[in-house]
Order: structure tokens, then C-alpha cells, then sequence
């Protein structure tokens, strides 16, 4: 091997890092007896946070990246990845985060935004990004911006899944409508999506984005992950959805049981059964509009 | 002649491998690629590849679909990078991961350290004449090997390729970056 040879950070080990985590269960987590308890379940990876989207709802007021000592601690105590959250916007978060040696960072609405204008450019860090998205257009702005992976927004802390399917639905039926289009045509949809002409003609030529494409924001039960994958999910995150539940242990199993075996319905009956209460949430249409996240950077 | 492949497609990059194999066996007509989630899958394959992904998890998902014995049995060929060196291994660094004991050698994970430190490097491989561009993804290396185990490719780190009679195992990723020699390598070394 030549040393002068190495490469850091390209797009190649990048995009690679989030196909490792296809067909898994990001979990997030805000200590480490929890980031264990994820880890035996099954996640691929946990996210560190200092509070379940949840509970940031609930606690209102400006919501910040997690204390670094949190994170470290949550580091230490798994050998899976760990990805943390950096507002929208705020370098410096993303920054801090690659210098404590998270995996990836998720710059995410769910955090209170740093920047109205501009997301950050991921194109010069070394770690990789995954960025929430409600529609096609939203995605292949975050991918031009350098995101490695995408998810859907959903509604994040709400226990329901309905916002993750309407983000699902846009980005898969976005791309399906480019399929037939003349490259005359591409251009044009380029434009009326906002959205890089290139990253359009490589949709279209593929039939799917250029990054892995998770799910995100509302998932709650087996049935919930599954579904998520039936619509072409690449893989979930469940937030609040495990450690809101009255047994989070199970249902951290069984929700890695039912993205492995999502267009099997008698195995996802199968770990279904008696896991308790879920998490109770809420009903999306009731939100203040200061209270939607997925508004956020778009 | 034609060669069945299949993919072990309980979590990690399975399409990527997938889409690897179908390229490198377009010019074997009968040849086909196929998805292996359960033990009746397995029936007839030439050879199998294991993904990379996250090796605990895989490992527990082929305890949950009763895939153990069988793999441990299986008697075709074996491609495996990363997440699936680790599990091809006889001994881990690490007692969540339950390896399938199909090369004699000692594998530890993730020893490059965090998802930063992951990188590509111009590699000498045994047998390749040109060296190989390999993608390190949070990578294991194989500390020690059996004697008769072949190694391929070794870095400062430790072994990270490797043959044993069909197997051939990688610590990087042959199926991303769209070179295939080692797959063409791995074909013809099955003797199908």
C-alpha cells in the first residue's frame, strides 16, 4: 500500500458508509444503558441525543446540539456507529460532532434551525451527512449539497407515521413520474423541483436517488417500519417510537424483526404480539404551526 | 457453464453485491444471482456472498432466521467483505458476533477506528497484476491466520485479504467502485 496513496472522506466512502446501514433500524438513544439496549436489539447505529424528538417537542425553547460528553459516553458504550444531530445551518455543530468522532451527522429539523437560508456545506467534511427531505426536490438539493444519505422528515416526536408516508409517497412517485420524460423534459422538472439538472437525469436513469433513501419521523410499531419499507424505504430511524414505549426492549426487537422481514406479515404479526403500549402520540393536524418541524430548511 | 450465486440479504449493502455478481456473470449464460434470507435458499448455490453491513446485527438476524447451521454447513464457494469477514472468521474480538467458522483466522472489527479514519488506498493483492483501488468502511482485519489460509493483501494494520480454498474474504469492498477482478478471481477459483 502507498501512503500517499490514501484517500479520506470521498463520496465513494461516504455514500459506501450509508449502504452498510440498508435494511437496518437507527435507534435513538440518550445514554448509554439505552445505545446497549439498542445494540443487542439490532440497530445498525444509534443516535445520540440529549432528549427523544419527543421530549424536545415538549420542552420547547431553542433545541441544541447534545452536550459532547453525552455523546462521548454514548460512543464508548457501543461498537456500532453513532450519528448525532447538528442544526440546520450550524457548521461549527457538525464540526464539534466529526472532531468527537461521530460516524455521521444528521442535520436535522428537528433541532431548532441555526440558518434560514443556507444548509451546511457538507462537501468539505470528512464525515458524512444524512439530511431529512419531504419531496424529490428537497432531496437533490441536500445530495448536491454533499448529504450521503437521506431520510424522510415525517413528523418527528408524533408517533405517527402519517407524515413519513406522505414524504415517502413524494420522493419514490417524484421519481417514478421522471421515467418516459424526453431530456427537454428532465430540464424542465429540473427546474420546477429546484433541483440540480444532473441529479434529475441520474434519478431518472436509475429509477431511485443516487444516496440510500431511510425513513423517518413517526414510526412507532413493527407494522409502522414495515410499511415505511413497503413504500421503498432503504431502512428506519425510530425516534421517540422505542424508548416512548412501554417496553422498549421489545420493541426495539421486534421493530429490527419486522424491517428484516417487512413483506412477511405473519412474521411481523408474529412480533407484534404483546408488546405492550406504544407511544401514545399525536395527531399531526392539531400542531400550531410553530410546532411543525418538517417546515424547516427546505 | 452457468454459475447460482446467492446473497445473504438479511441487512448491508445487498443490492451493491447483487449488482456486482449480475455484471460479472452477464457473458455465463444460465448463470443467475439470487437473495438468501432462508435456509431453503441456499439449495444449489455455487457460492455466497456476505454482505457488508453491521456485523452484530447480521449475526443476530441469522440466529433469528435459523440460518446458523446451515451456513456454517454450506458447502459452495464464499465472498465476503467486511461485515461478512468478520462473521466467515473461526475467532472475533468480540462475543456479540457468533462467527460462522469458514476460514481458519482471528478477525477483529472495526480496527481503523471511527467512520473518518475509513479510506481507500492503492492495494497489492496477490494474483492481481495492476494494484487494486480498496474502499475501507469501518474496517476489520484478520490479526492472524491459519497457515493454511492464502493472504492476499496486507496493510500496517493487518491481513485484509485473504483465500481458503473457495472462500475469499476482504476486509474493503470489492462490489463498490465498479472494478472486478476479484469477483472474475473468486469465479474462476470455484471451478464450476
Amino acid at each position: 500500500m502507498k501512503l500517499e496513496e490514501l484517500r479520506f472522506g470521498t463520496e465513494l466512502i461516504k455514500r459506501g458508509f450509508a449502504s452498510m446501514q440498508k435494511g437496518g433500524v437507527i435507534m435513538d438513544v440518550v445514554n448509554a444503558e439505552q445505545a446497549q439496549l439498542a445494540e443487542e436489539a439490532g440497530a445498525v447505529a444509534v443516535m445520540a441525543l440529549e432528549r427523544v424528538p419527543a421530549d424536545i417537542r415538549a420542552a420547547g425553547g431553542v433545541a441544541r446540539m447534545a452536550d459532547p460528553q453525552k455523546i462521548v459516553e454514548i460512543i464508548d458504550a457501543v461498537s456500532i456507529p453513532v450519528m448525532g444531530k447538528a442544526r440546520i445551518g450550524h457548521f461549527v455543530e457538525a464540526q464539534i460532532l466529526e472532531a468527537l468522532g461521530v460516524d455521521m451527522v444528521d442535520e436535522s429539523e428537528v433541532l431548532t434551525p441555526a440558518d434560514e437560508q443556507f444548509h451546511i456545506d457538507k462537501t468539505g467534511f470528512g464525515v458524512p451527512f444524512v439530511c431529512g427531505a419531504r419531496n424529490l426536490g428537497e432531496a437533490l438539493r441536500r445530495i448536491n449539497e454533499g448529504a450521503a444519505m437521506i431520510r424522510t422528515k415525517g413528523e418527528a416526536g408524533t408517533g405517527n407515521v402519517v407524515e413519513a408516508v406522505r414524504h415517502m409517497r413524494a420522493i419514490m412517485g417524484g421519481i417514478r413520474a421522471l421515467s418516459g420524460l424526453s431530456s427537454q423534459e428532465l430540464v424542465d422538472c429540473a427546474r420546477d423541483i429546484e433541483a440540480p439538472v444532473e441529479l434529475v437525469i441520474e434519478c431518472a436513469k436509475r429509477g431511485r436517488l443516487p444516496v440510500v433513501n431511510f425513513s423517518a419521523g413517526g414510526i412507532a410499531t413493527p407494522a409502522d417500519a414495515a410499511l415505511m419499507m413497503q413504500l421503498g424505504a432503504d431502512g428506519v430511524f425510530v425516534g421517540s417510537g422505542i424508548f416512548k414505549s412501554a417496553n422498549p426492549e421489545a420493541m426495539a426487537r421486534a421493530i429490527v424483526e419486522a424491517v428484516n422481514h417487512y413483506d412477511d406479515a405473519k412474521v411481523i404479526a408474529e412480533v407484534s404480539k404483546g408488546l405492550g403500549e406504544a407511544m401514545k402520540g399525536l395527531d399531526v393536524h392539531l400542531l400550531r404551526e410553530d410546532e411543525v418541524l418538517q417546515t424547516r430548511g427546505r | 457453464m452457468g454459475v447460482k450465486v446467492g446473497v445473504l440479504a438479511l441487512q448491508g449493502d445487498v443490492a451493491e453485491h447483487s449488482a456486482a455478481f449480475r455484471e460479472v456473470l452477464a457473458e455465463r449464460p444460465g448463470s443467475s444471482v439470487a437473495s438468501v434470507r432462508h435456509v431453503e435458499d441456499l439449495a444449489d448455490l455455487d457460492a455466497l456472498a456476505i454482505p457488508g453491513g453491521e456485523s452484530t446485527t447480521i449475526s443476530r438476524l441469522i440466529e433469528k432466521n435459523g440460518l446458523y447451521e446451515s451456513l456454517v454447513g454450506f458447502e459452495g464457494g464464499i465472498f465476503a467483505t467486511c461485515a461478512g469477514m468478520v462473521l466467515s472468521a473461526d475467532r472475533v474480538d468480540d462475543a456479540r458476533v457468533r462467527p460462522l467458522s469458514l476460514i481458519p483466522m482471528h478477525v477483529a472489527r472495526n480496527a481503523f477506528g471511527r467512520q473518518v479514519d475509513s479510506r481507500e488506498a492503492m492495494l497489492e493483492v496477490a494474483g492481481l497484476a495492476e494494484p487494486f483501488r480498496a474502499v475501507f468502511i469501518r474496517a476489520p482485519v484478520a490479526m492472524d491466520v491459519d497457515p493454511q489460509v492464502q493472504v492476499l493483501a496486507r496493510i500496517p494494520e493487518g491481513i485484509v485479504a485473504v483465500r481458503h480454498g473457495r472462500h475469499m474474504a476482504f476486509a474493503f469492498h470489492p462490489e463498490l467502485g465498479g472494478d472486478l477482478r476479484l469477483h472474475r478471481m473468486f469465479l474462476e477459483g470455484l471451478g464450476v
